[in-house]
């Protein structure tokens, strides 16, 4: 592993991570408002209210600028497999392809010849015509991020392929296992709805700014409604599908799920900590392992939540490093040792091919398969460089989890006083709602910061580490970028928050 | 068929015509899109196995070697 140049994984992984969690400001937003957007219109069409359609325009604006400030920035993500991680693009490049592919070609068609009309049409083509383009656009829009999203949980939980040792790729030998794995199926749910929740705080904190202003005050007690609405359904159905993600984690990514709760020794009747923080000192019997400092725990929660029995055993760091034999869990040692076996045996296939020796080719092509599960650990001497970063993970996760509940009971409240026409009193719940939107962008990034840390070293699990996935390139040029991706993207930024706030201070509902 | 191509681009010529929040926008994404393939791409983003190897069987045998070669890495 000292071979590896970790500086370039490390400027590789901060460039990525840097891009994507500036596309995923613009993502949700588009995901989840072009719903709300759908729904206000349906109702115009419904009950002819023209203020309804004033509401409609008003949120297509908002959603239009982000839009437009979000547009492409995915692309950059793209450009980085092909310079910065090579190998890795090579290795999934069939498997990505497809998905890829359909991506674009929805993302293109759908999204960009149904919004033109949606902006463009309102008094071009008939409402019911119009309707039809603005909900293309919400289903365009989410069926494009299907085709990511079912990528990315590809990494996590790789099935559906087959690896090629003559092409060193993988193939696709079952679509439809790759898009209706488990896996990908619950990260779609999830993450879907979590973008439609933060849309919904995002509306109902830009209307409680207005109603904290007194300002057209009918106009966005409406909008309230709906959002409020439409968010506590989807952060219900966050909820529930994030209970099914963390049973597929437990599953295929036992590790992260260790990680997730800051479970060190595995345990039958294993407690959840609610609410923990983790003691900063070393245990000098094992300094790899924190100790906690405080904790609330449930008690067999995290057994429930994991196998949906309140006795079940749950591995923790421990037992996945040095094995269980009780429990069946075959340690990283042995894994290592399997995968330094693949490695050698793909090695000496691919000279045996050379060598036209057909026998020795077989024989090491039999031992490559046979050890190729384990493949990836080969690369590490030392079982414990497998370990994610354990306190990261654990508060990404319980910052995700805590802020997904108060956003319900946000949702719940602000219905109540709305419908109960209270809620322009209610001023604290109204800062709250304000302050919910960077809250949300809180929320949806510790969730990414689960599902992308807590997983590592895996760029695909159990087959490439990311050390591995990394071009062959010079550390400096990909610094550079770093750089100029900041710079670039934080001009953008605040381009787009100084566009918004303006267009949102500047409005003044005119149909009255 | 003249007769729906024009009404397409009156479509669009007349939408983007009358946009009210749209002239700094789409400045910004011009300047995006400029730096992102003019700038971006053309000098920092060649695709590396593209660029060094001709053939994808060339590609498929550097892979391998960098896998099961990890010394040889940088």
């Amino acid at each position: 592993m000292e071979h590896f140049n970790l500086a370039l994984v490390d400027w590789s992984r901060a460039q990525f991570a840097l891009t994507a969690l500036y596309h995923w400001i613009f993502v949700p937003i588009t995901l989840g408002t072009s719903f709300i957007i759908a729904i206000m219109e349906t109702i115009y069409v419904k009950t002819g209210d023209e203020m309804w359609k004033r509401i409609t325009k008003f949120w297509m604006t908002l959603f239009g600028i982000n839009f437009a400030i979000g547009v492409a920035t995915g692309i950059i993500l793209e450009f980085e497999f092909g310079t910065n991680w090579s190998n890795y693009s090579w290795f999934v490049g069939d498997i990505f392809g497809a998905p890829l592919a359909i991506e674009g070609i929805m993302a293109f068609f759908m999204e960009s010849t149904f919004i033109a009309i949606m902006f463009f049409g309102w008094n071009k083509v008939s409402k019911g015509f119009h309707l039809t383009s603005s909900w293309l656009v919400a289903i365009g829009s989410n069926l494009s991020a299907l085709w990511i999203l079912v990528a990315n949980a590809w990494m996590q939980d790789p099935v559906g392929m087959h690896f090629n040792p003559d092409t060193a790729r993988n193939e696709m030998v079952d679509f439809w296992q790759v898009l209706f794995s488990p896996t990908a199926v619950n990260k779609f749910l999830h993450v879907i709805t979590s973008a439609y929740t933060y849309s919904a705080l995002f509306v109902i904190g830009i209307s409680a700014w207005y109603l904290i202003k007194k300002r057209d005050v009918i106009f966005f007690k409406r909008s309230m409604v709906v959002a409020a609405t439409f968010g506590l359904i989807t952060s219900l159905m966050m909820i529930i599908t994030g209970d099914e993600s963390a049973r597929q984690v437990y599953r295929v990514q036992p590790m992260k799920f260790a990680a997730m709760e800051g479970l060190y020794y595995g345990q039958t009747n294993a407690p959840l900590v609610a609410i923990g923080i983790f003691e900063k000192a070393p245990n000098p019997n094992n300094p790899k392992a924190k100790e906690w400092a405080a904790k609330i725990e449930i008690p067999n929660m995290l057994s429930y939540m994991a196998a949906l029995n309140p006795h079940a055993f749950v591995p923790g760091v421990h037992d996945l490093v040095h094995g269980n034999k009780e429990q069946g869990i075959v340690s990283y040692y042995d894994r290592i040792a399997r995968g330094k076996t693949a490695i050698q045996a793909l090695a000496d296939y691919k000279a045996a091919k050379k060598a036209k020796d057909t026998e020795k080719a077989d024989a090491s092509l039999a031992t490559f398969k046979d050890n190729y599960k384990d493949f990836g650990y080969g690369y590490y001497d030392d079982p414990h460089d497998l370990i994610p970063n354990v306190p990261l993970t654990f508060y990404s996760f319980h910052t995700m989890v805590g802020l997904g509940t108060l956003f319900v009971l946000i949702f719940i409240l602000t219905l109540y006083y709305v419908v109960k026409n209270k809620i322009s009193n209610m001023k604290w719940l109204l800062y709250i709602a304000l302050w919910s939107i960077p809250l949300g962008f809180l929320a949806q990034e510790a969730g990414w910061m689960v599902a992308e840390f807590g997983r590592q070293p895996w760029v695909v699990q159990d087959y490439m580490p990311t050390l591995t996935a990394v071009s062959n390139i010079d550390h400096t040029s990909v610094m550079i970028t770093v750089l100029l991706f900041t710079i670039t993207f934080t001009v953008l930024l605040i381009a787009e928050i100084k566009i918004m706030l303006k267009q949102i201070k500047g409005f003044k509902d005119g149909g009255h | 068929m003249e007769d729906i191509i024009k009404k397409v681009f009156l479509f669009y010529y007349e939408g983007f015509k009358s946009m009210t929040v749209g002239k700094r926008l789409w400045l910004i994404i011009f300047i995006k899109l400029f730096i992102m393939f003019a700038i971006l791409k053309l000098f920092f983003f060649p695709d590396f196995l593209k660029t060094n190897f001709k053939s994808d069987s060339e590609r498929s045998n550097y892979v391998i070697e960098q896998m099961t070669s990890p010394i040889n890495n940088k």
